[in-house]
């Protein structure tokens, strides 16, 4: 099939829309799942869950449901702990045509136990897969039970796949973190103090993010849920702030402590060093009664923009003029890799993601070029499509993209999972920049024929 | 020490798998399906599962995997799956233009009962199914076997339902695949072609998952079998199914609808069920074997008579899938090894059989294969026992690193390494490259650890 002559899918028009100089007005159609038949990116609830809760270190993280959901979901989020290292593991209850038939209850409860003797987690995390719902299991009943005899908190969540987005996965992960906030003591616990929420420490990420804080001479109470520590989340409610990145994931979270603890929320990016500024800043501004913060935060803008602008500078004189496609998760991760990607001289011809929502994709409306194309739920055939016909030089993706971008002879960075190096911070900038100078500039795409077969 | 909460000892579990030697049917369809020319895979069950399906296939393989989903809602899980699949497979034609879907099902299609043969039915009935195209279809709950029996049942699909008989025999043989990768297909025909033997090979994932860099993205990559010869299947003079798990199904299948006599051969990994194999494809295509393969099989056993002594008493773990773990466990045998451990998540009383007998000549082996035969329960054995290597997917390697084992890559997952694509395991040449790898890392090992007086220039 050739992919340059494909038209969109019947029924996504509303979820394509392509910025044109006096161009009809369409409002992006999100929030729906995805159209039967259709090759989509996108995953299920129970993998909006699992990659919510699973850099929570020290709990056990065990799938309720066939081998699958857990096999594919082992150690496949580079999410780094600093001590324990249980989420890396695989647990699963591995449930048979029998337990199908007759219940699966007790294979939980006996797995619960045996896991927990063996391993001395802090706490549990119980994933329902898509039949529990319909085999009818009270993992409730079985939680509750275990969580008595074994003295830890185990927390269903309720991540049936085919219950609603990727998205409803993310709530499910809140409502089991919110059954943990507040059980723990706010005992000395500073005024000037932040929970740094929708950060997974990914490649070390959440690290750079908290010594920034608290160079600034913030507390950070919790991360969540990168390097997360149950003990530390269950005392979360006693910080000051939330600052909330990956909006996609936790401000529901953040929503429910603002309204159970009266904490209020930010929402900021660590991506680029405009949005890794504004974070800091945005920070110091929410404590005026201690203008220290604000002056401690431009002295770090102002050093670490300093150690990395020179070598920047090369980056962008080679990419200057260079066009990327990006298509991410989040919708704000997409804005913010605009804002970088002008950094570095480079102009964005497709922006879309995963779980946007519709006023993320007006802001991106806003903030993109004319002819940028924007899209929700894309698909290996647009998203070919669009890249040979905006002549991309670069995709920006997850791992479904990458070998596409590969075989289009187009650079390509990894900004989900599956990046190996950290991306956020000012570090993170000078690291991404020159990852995608790295891979824009090749030397293997001089013998790639590029651009669908045209040199 | 990742695996630092292992105990060494060894307790019967009674629900629980930690670390699992296996994953679910559905992916198994997936990429057996992938096999067929033009073929799109279809996951009838929730978004994510066609999602970790091709992630986890895109990362074994660094290529792009189509496969489309019914996107499963809470409304299809009351009302059934039917209105999902007719409507996608509308899509599916209209915008992807397939010649053929391949759907499987999933644990969720299959709890609330949807009827994969109805609902084909269905839509052929109503015309949603182009003229000269096709739907096929394999049940694949995922709370039954592995990934394996999966691709066991999709290949017994794709002949059962496109094989037929005309009544005239064809001067052909069909060599039915049982999972291994592209490369190995590809090894496969070349030795069916130097051996003068005409083949029908499938299915034939080369030139699909190791598709060359052209510029552009090839939904439908030139390999894979086409389905006039699929169709073809059911006039062969016979069937070799080359796996007892993974292929003879089919073959079955086959013999039942068309009257097609089939043979079961091993995996053809190592030197025995390499020459096996060879035998088998030789008398069924009524051809002497050329001077070039037995040069060929000549050069393997000089290899392993040279380095006889690096081989000799080492203890091995090995773990996968059935149909390799078998030849595997001979030919490490045959190279004075000693198979210690072995493991398998693929349940099934034939594969235990088998193993029990070629573990005639490793008295003292610990095998298992079926729930709990996990990586959890592979490292306590090697706390017990030590070993001086372990071949398997990548998974394998918390437990290389923790334990500091050489360590071969062979099976799926290999999420690390590449080669699998490219270079075969099967076949003399293929069993000659894992002889270089296992001695690469055994004598990698020795000059690194060994002490400076005893340090070999000649080995």
């Amino acid at each position: 099939m050739d992919t340059q002559k494909i038209s969109l899918l019947e029924g996504r028009e509303k979820q394509v829309y392509e910025k044109t100089a006096g161009g009809v007005e369409v409002d992006i159609a999100c929030d729906k799942t995805s159209l039967s038949g259709s090759v989509s990116q996108r995953a299920c609830v129970f993998c909006g869950s699992r990659v919510v809760l699973y850099p929570v270190a020290d709990a056990i993280h065990i799938v309720h449901g066939p081998i699958g959901c857990a096999a594919y979901t082992w150690d496949i989020r580079g999410a780094v702990s600093s001590g324990p290292e249980l989420h890396r593991l695989s647990f699963s209850t591995d449930l048979q045509e029998m337990d199908v038939i007759y219940g699966g209850e007790k294979k939980l409860y006996k797995s619960l136990i045996e896991l927990i003797d063996q391993y001395q987690p802090n706490a549990a995390f119980i994933y329902s897969t898509c039949i529990i719902g319909l085999i009818g299991d009270d993992i409730d009943a079985v939680c509750k039970k275990v969580a008595k005899e074994k003295g830890i908190p185990v927390l269903p969540v309720h991540s049936e796949g085919f219950k609603g987005t990727k998205k409803d996965g993310y709530k499910a992960a809140c409502m089991a973190l919110m059954k943990l906030i507040g059980q723990g003591s706010t005992e000395g616990i500073s005024k000037y103090s932040i929970n740094i929420l929708g950060e997974f420490n990914l490649a070390g990420e959440a690290w750079i993010i908290r010594e920034y804080y608290e160079k600034m001479g913030i507390e950070v109470v919790a991360t969540m849920t990168g390097d997360g520590r149950i003990d530390d989340i269950r005392r979360s409610h006693g910080a000051s702030l939330n600052v909330v990145q990956c909006s996609g994931s936790m401000t529901t979270l953040a929503k429910e402590m603002e309204e159970k603890y009266g904490i209020p929320y930010i929402r900021v990016s660590y991506f680029g060093f405009e949005d890794m500024s504004k974070s800091l800043y945005d920070v110091a501004q929410h404590f005026p009664d201690k203008p220290e913060l604000m002056e401690k935060a431009k002295e770090i803008v102002r050093d670490e923009i300093r150690k990395y602008y020179p070598e920047m500078q090369k980056f962008k004189a080679a990419l200057t003029g260079k066009k990327a496609a990006i298509y991410v998760g989040g919708a704000f991760k997409t804005f913010s890799l605009i804002k970088a990607l002008r950094t570095i001289g480079m102009s964005v011809v497709l922006a879309g993601s995963q779980t946007g929502n519709k006023q993320d994709y007006k802001n991106l409306k806003e903030m993109c070029d004319e002819g940028t194309v924007i899209v929700d739920d894309s698909n290996p055939v647009e998203l070919s499509k669009f890249v040979l016909e905006k002549e991309a030089d670069l995709l920006i993706g997850g791992v479904k993209e990458r070998p596409i971008a590969f075989k289009l002879g187009v650079g390509f960075c990894d900004h989900n999972h599956e990046r190996k190096i950290p991306l956020a911070g000012f570090i993170g900038m000078y690291y991404f920049a020159k990852e995608v100078y790295e891979s824009v500039m090749s030397p293997v795409w001089q013998f790639a024929p590029r651009k669908g077969g045209a040199k | 020490m990742l695996l630092r909460h292992t105990t060494k000892e060894v307790k019967e579990r009674e629900g629980l798998t930690i670390n699992p030697a296996k994953t679910c049917q559905p992916i198994g369809a997936m990429y057996a399906a992938l096999g067929i020319h033009g073929c799109l895979p279809h996951s009838h069950g929730s978004q994510g599962c066609c999602s970790y399906h091709r992630s986890t296939l895109t990362r074994h393989y660094k290529e792009p995997v189509m496969a489309a989903t019914s996107s499963f809602t809470e409304g299809a899980s009351v009302f059934g799956g039917q209105a999902n699949l007719l409507s996608a497979i509308e899509t599916i034609f209209t915008v992807y233009d397939p010649e053929v879907i391949a759907v499987h099902s999933t644990c969720l299609s299959e709890t609330i009962g949807d009827d994969l043969q109805q609902i084909t039915k269905k839509a052929s009935d109503d015309g949603k199914i182009p003229e000269g195209k096709y739907v096929i279809y394999a049940s694949t709950p995922s709370f039954v076997g592995s990934h394996i029996t999966g691709y066991a049942n999709m290949v017994t699909g794709m002949t059962e339902q496109f094989a037929v008989s005309t009544g005239e025999k064809k001067d052909q043989v069909n060599v039915i695949a049982g999972w291994m990768e592209p490369s190995d297909m590809r090894e496969i025909k070349s030795l069916a072609s130097r051996l003068g033997v005409k083949i029908v090979l499938f299915p034939d994932t080369s030139d699909v998952l190791d598709a060359p860099q052209t510029g552009k993205h090839e939904f439908y990559p030139k390999g894979g079998i086409t389905i006039d010869e699929l169709k073809s299947a059911g006039d062969s003079k016979c069937s070799l199914a080359v796996g007892c798990i993974s292929a003879e199904p089919a073959a079955i299948a086959l013999e039942k609808k068309c009257k097609v006599p089939f043979e079961t051969v091993d995996m053809p990994i190592g030197l025995s069920a390499t020459d096996r194999f060879i035998m088998a494809l030789s008398k069924a295509g009524s051809v002497k074997v050329p001077d070039e393969i037995t040069a060929e099989r000549g050069r393997l056993v000089d290899v392993m008579a040279d380095m006889e002594q690096y081989f000799y008493g080492k203890k091995v773990a090995l773990f996968g899938d059935p149909d390799q773990l078998i030849p595997l466990t001979e030919f490490l045998l045959d190279l004075g090894m000693i198979p210690a451990h072995i493991v398998s998540g693929t349940p099934g009383l034939r594969f235990e059989k088998r193993m029990k007998e070629i573990l005639e000549r490793a008295p003292g082996a610990n095998f298992r294969n079926g729930p709990q035969a996990d990586m959890f329960l592979m490292h306590q054995w090697i706390k017990n026992e030590p070993v001086d290597l372990l071949i398997g997917n990548t998974y394998g390697k918390y437990i290389a690193r923790d334990e500091d084992i050489p360590f071969v890559r062979f099976g799926f997952p290999i999420l690390d390494r590449i080669g699998h694509s490219y270079f075969p395991n099967v076949g003399y040449s293929g069993s000659l490259r894992l002889v270089e790898k296992i001695l690469g890392v055994l004598m990698d090992r020795q000059d690194r650890t060994s002490l400076e007086e005893k340090f070999e220039l000649v080995m």
